[in-house]
Formats: structure tokens, C-alpha cells, sequence
């Protein structure tokens, strides 16, 4: 077992590091853009898109796929590096991202980008619409999981709340729901905020199988992903990651933490060096 | 202590969800309820969603007919709405019920961002439209299709009666893309089976022609416009009702047909503000055209309307039968 997880992590790792890379490259072609999430929670993405999902890169529509909804529209950045890692759409086309008539707008939108499984944005509607889908894949007797991908300022919306109680009196094992808890929200800290603790007993509490973990301990991410799947419980799954916006670039990482990372022209060459460098030495 | 309850006058009161059919009427029990189980048995996409209110929007018929097929939400409209996109994701066609007043203001950026802007085959069917209860402004929908009027693609249908709720199921549901039905539930007044008439998507009917008055309407005030004119009859008034059941898109070239007829008053009655309803819609329609007869709208006034008996209401706010009649009879000398 510890052969096997070694080389999936390998492997896991490499995408990881390629999903960063290929975020700061449209990060610079806009000169701005969530770099500072994408950095964080890209060790949560390569493990959704290269070890725990079913789908057909060239099929993104195939009827047996996982789904995965970015509820939060702003993390569309670090999704498109995903999408692209997993092959769903073209490394050249992050050139085009968040330009006109480009398939990658600044935020995620369903009928734009190939993979995109919802129009995110307006915050706290992805759960509520996994809620329906996990439904509709029931009643098709499809196997299929529902991944709800959410940032930890959703938790303020009440929408969020709604469609925990939903899912929990519904039953709905095949709905995963990934929270990404950096503390940032666009007036300071999550914590300042809207206080959200204690949120594994939260989640717990609305009747939801609960597991919290390093976002950024990558064998942790795996671990919590085989669990999530392997349950046999009825009821729905809730991985809170923890995690350290601008992970893999040590100056972002200590740059004053805000929701949007201020990056210097220069610094993205930077930052994608450092992560070359590291990656190189990793090898 | 009996006597002196005995000579106190007996106040006038309705139920909260007083049936809009007036005395010896003939009615409909739950017509939207009955069609929709009677699709389901043809369509096995066909799935029922309610946030607790099943039993108030005619929706527990479907239940006890396909419980595999309903899906209960609680009192949580945003959950409703989104989830019923979710399932429309799956390649269902939901029906999602609720009142119009939590359909619409309550859950308008789940209708707008979840359902509309991906044009998601979702059809919401909502209970208590305009003024049709006297509960008061928490549960009178006035402004709901001006909400619904500014999303785009979103389709607008405004029933009068059973028959065009029992017609209009299978159509909404054959439509591909968003519905926003207003729904009457209950005892539902039967009119439209009297006239030479049947719903189509889209378009208006004529339904009775007149020389004096052209009344353009939607929803219960087509049944009250049809009540009018008859009325009038014995003041030699000659009115026509043109039923306008699709709020958006407008059949424009039908109410620019009639309403280009020279000498004609054209009135605009819904039971609705009127702000950012069908008589704005028409006024719209009209003037880009170049058609100006003279107009008038019978309307909800802009403002928060009173709680009291439903009958006392419709006075008040001049959309009872006798209230309309007075007002057209003025209007025309």
C-alpha cells in the first residue's frame, strides 16, 4: 500500500506543481488574477483531477463523469490550470485567459469553458445545485459523485446552510463537498469576518461526515479523498481543507495576506522560477 | 354577555388563502396538480420539487402519484431554486413550487444566476400572484413579474383560469428553457371553456371583440375584463378582451393588430403594480410601433398594499368586477 500511495503522490505532486505553474502564467497575462488561492489549493485540484475523479478528457460531457462545481467563480484561475493539467483544454490556450472572447473569462462561467459544470460568481449557489444534482444522479441510478468545491467565505452565505440541512435529510453519500479555508475574504480574515468555528463540529452537527486536514500536506489531501469515496455511510461528505494562500512561492506566501495578491510584473518569473527550482530539486 | 355579542356587526374577513372564485361559480379543483400528474405518466423526466408548501400549490397530488419523483426542500427557497437547476442539470424538467412572493423575491439571484443565465429547464410554478390573498404585503406577489420581466430569456405565463393552467402544463414543459408560471391553486375558476379558445405559448386571443373598448389582460383580471364587458353590455358599452396569458415573450404582433384599430380606448388590466408589468410592456410595444390609441391601465397602486378580506381589496384597489366597470364607464364619458 505505501509503494502504491508513494507513486501516486509522485505523480500528484508533479501535477500539482504544473496546475501552480500554468496559474502564474495567466496570472501574468493579465498581469493580475487569484494567484494567491490558485498557489494555495492546487494541491486539492491535482488530487480531485489526476487521482480521485472519473472523466474523459476529450468527453467532458460524458454521462459516467464526476462532476465538480467551482461555486466559488473566483478560483477560475486555478480551475482553468486544472482543466488544462487534466487535458480537458489546451496548455496554448491560457494566452487567451480573461481576454476578449476568450473560453476562460475571469470568472467561471458554465456555457464558456469545456469541464466548467456551473456559472459561479454570486457565492454560496454550488452547493444548493450539487444538492440537486446528487438528486438527479440518484434517481438515474448513476454512480456518479457530485464534488462541491467552496471557499470558506461561502460559509457565510445562508444558502450554504440551507443545502447542508438538504443534502444531510436527503441522504446524499454520492455529494463531497471540498471547503478551502484560507482565512482570506475580501475585508481581512475569514475569522474577523464572520467567525465560522468551530466548523468541523458545524458540519458534524448538520449531520455530515466530517474530515479536516492540511490543504497543503498533499499525502493528507489523498488520504482524505480515498475516504471520502470509500465511505459506505448514507450521508454526505465534507473535506475541510486547510490551507496556505501563495503555497509554493515563499515571497507571496509571507506577502500581507490579502484576498487578491498584489504581484509585481517582474515577480511572476519570480515566482515561477522558484517553483522550477523546487520542483527540480524535488526530482 | 350572548346578546351583546349578537347586536355586534359581523365583520368582514377572508381566508388567507381564499379561493378568488366568487359565489356559484363554476370551478376546477387543482387543475395545475391534476396536469402535472397526468404528464408524469408520459414523461419520466418530470420531477416535483416544493419547499413546503405541497400542499398550498396543488404539488401533493403529484407526490402521492410519483413519490419517487418529489423531492421535498423544506422552507428554504434558495435551496429549491438552485437544486431544481441542479436536477435540470441531470437532464430532469423540474417543477418547483412555492409563493410567488418566495419564488421570486426571496430566491432571485438563484432564479437569475443558477437557472437563467445557463437557460436551465426549470419550471416555477408559483401560488398567491399578485393580489389573491389579503394577508398583506409578506404574501401579496405585485411586483413578481416585473422581477421576472427583467431576466432574460425568462418565459412569463399569467393564467386566468383551470383551463389555461390545465393547458399550459404540458406546453411550459415542452418549452426548452426557464418558466415562470403563476399558479391558482385550490378551487380554481373554469371561464375560458365558454369561449372559442385554448393556450398557446406566446400568443394572445381575442376573445370577445367590441367597438368602444379594447381591454388587454392577463391572469384573473381577464376574467374579471370578460365580466365587465358583459356588465356594460346594458350601458350600450361595446367592449373587447384580448387574453394575454404570455407576459414575455410579448405577442406583439397580435396586441398591435387590435390595439391599431382606430377609436378604441385601450386598457391595460393585471392584477399587478403597475410598474414594470404588462402594462408597461404594452405602452413599450405600442409607441416603438407608432401605435398610439388612448390608453389607460388598470393596475396595483406603487405601494404596499393593505391586509384585509380579499373581496374588500379587489374594491379598493379597483380590480373587483364593479370597481373595473365604474372606472371604464367613467374613463369613456
Amino acid at each position: 500500500m505505501q509503494t502504491s500511495l508513494t507513486e501516486d503522490y509522485a505523480r500528484v505532486a508533479e501535477s500539482a506543481y504544473r496546475i501552480r505553474r500554468f496559474a502564474l502564467r495567466m496570472g501574468e497575462v493579465q498581469g493580475q488574477g487569484y494567484v494567491g488561492q490558485a498557489l494555495g489549493y492546487a494541491d486539492v485540484l491535482a488530487t480531485a483531477y489526476c487521482h480521485a475523479m472519473n472523466f474523459r478528457a476529450d468527453d467532458p460531457e460524458w454521462e459516467g463523469r464526476d462532476r465538480f462545481l467551482l461555486s466559488h467563480g473566483h478560483y477560475a484561475i486555478a480551475f482553468y490550470a486544472a482543466l488544462i493539467e487534466a487535458r480537458i483544454i489546451p496548455e496554448d490556450e491560457l494566452e487567451t485567459y480573461g481576454s476578449d472572447d476568450s473560453r476562460l473569462p475571469m470568472s467561471g462561467m458554465a456555457t464558456y469553458t469545456p469541464g466548467m459544470e456551473m456559472s459561479g460568481g454570486s457565492l454560496g449557489q454550488g452547493l444548493p445545485i450539487a444538492v440537486g444534482m446528487a438528486l438527479g444522479l440518484r434517481l438515474k441510478g448513476n454512480p456518479a459523485f457530485v464534488y462541491n468545491s467552496m471557499s470558506d467565505g461561502e460559509l457565510d452565505e445562508g444558502s450554504t446552510w440551507e443545502a447542508a440541512m438538504g443534502a444531510a435529510h436527503h441522504g446524499l453519500s454520492n455529494l463531497i463537498c471540498l471547503v478551502d479555508i484560507n482565512n482570506q475574504q475580501a475585508d481581512g480574515p475569514s475569522t474577523k469576518v464572520m467567525g465560522f468555528e468551530p466548523l468541523a463540529d458545524k458540519w458534524a452537527s448538520f449531520g455530515w461526515h466530517v474530515q479536516r486536514v492540511d490543504g497543503n500536506d498533499l499525502a493528507a489531501v489523498i488520504a482524505a479523498f480515498d475516504t471520502a469515496r470509500r465511505l459506505t455511510e448514507a450521508r454526505p461528505r465534507v473535506i475541510l481543507f486547510d490551507t496556505l494562500m501563495g503555497k509554493g512561492v515563499p515571497f507571496l506566501e509571507t506577502r500581507e495576506k490579502n484576498h487578491f495578491i498584489r504581484v509585481d510584473p517582474p515577480e511572476w518569473q519570480q515566482a515561477i522560477d522558484i517553483l522550477d527550482q523546487a520542483q527540480g530539486a524535488a526530482r | 354577555m350572548s346578546t351583546t355579542t349578537a347586536k355586534k356587526p359581523r365583520l368582514t374577513t377572508s381566508a388567507m388563502i381564499a379561493s378568488i372564485a366568487s359565489e356559484g361559480q363554476r370551478v376546477k379543483a387543482a387543475p395545475f396538480g391534476k396536469a402535472l400528474v397526468e404528464l408524469a405518466m408520459q414523461r419520466r423526466d418530470i420531477v416535483g420539487l416544493t419547499a413546503d408548501l405541497a400542499k398550498y400549490t396543488d404539488l401533493h397530488l403529484f407526490a402521492q402519484a410519483c413519490p419517487e419523483r418529489f423531492f421535498q426542500m423544506g422552507m428554504a427557497e434558495q435551496l429549491l431554486m438552485a437544486s431544481a437547476g441542479g436536477m435540470a442539470k441531470e437532464g430532469f424538467v423540474p417543477f418547483a413550487t412555492t409563493y410567488a412572493v418566495f419564488g421570486t423575491r426571496r430566491a432571485f439571484d438563484f432564479v437569475h444566476q443558477v437557472i437563467a443565465e445557463e437557460n436551465l429547464n426549470v419550471k416555477m410554478c408559483c401560488a398567491l400572484p399578485g393580489l389573491t390573498t389579503g394577508y398583506g404585503p409578506s404574501h401579496q406577489a405585485t411586483e413578481d413579474i416585473a422581477l421576472m420581466r427583467g431576466i432574460p430569456g425568462m418565459t412569463i405565463i399569467d393564467p386566468c383560469d383551470a383551463l389555461d393552467i390545465e393547458q399550459a402544463v404540458p406546453q411550459i414543459a415542452a418549452h426548452n428553457g426557464p418558466v415562470y408560471m403563476r399558479l391558482l391553486r385550490g378551487n380554481v375558476p373554469l371561464v375560458l371553456d365558454e369561449y372559442d379558445y385554448s393556450f398557446e405559448l406566446g400568443k394572445a386571443k381575442l376573445l370577445r371583440d367590441g367597438r368602444d373598448v379594447l381591454v388587454i389582460s392577463s391572469g384573473i383580471l381577464t376574467m374579471r375584463a370578460l365580466e365587465v364587458a358583459k356588465a356594460l353590455e346594458a350601458d350600450k358599452v361595446d367592449v373587447g378582451v384580448l387574453h394575454v396569458p404570455t407576459i414575455k415573450p410579448l405577442d406583439t404582433a397580435t396586441i398591435l393588430r387590435e390595439a391599431g384599430r382606430s377609436g378604441r380606448l385601450v386598457v391595460v388590466a393585471e392584477n399587478h403594480t403597475s410598474v414594470g408589468g404588462l402594462g408597461e410592456a404594452v405602452a413599450t410595444a405600442l409607441l416603438t410601433a407608432g401605435v398610439t390609441p388612448q390608453f389607460r391601465q388598470i393596475a396595483l397602486p406603487d405601494a404596499f398594499l393593505d391586509a384585509g378580506a380579499l373581496p374588500t381589496l379587489h374594491d379598493r384597489y379597483g380590480i373587483s368586477t364593479e370597481a373595473m366597470s365604474a372606472t371604464i364607464k367613467r374613463w369613456i364619458g
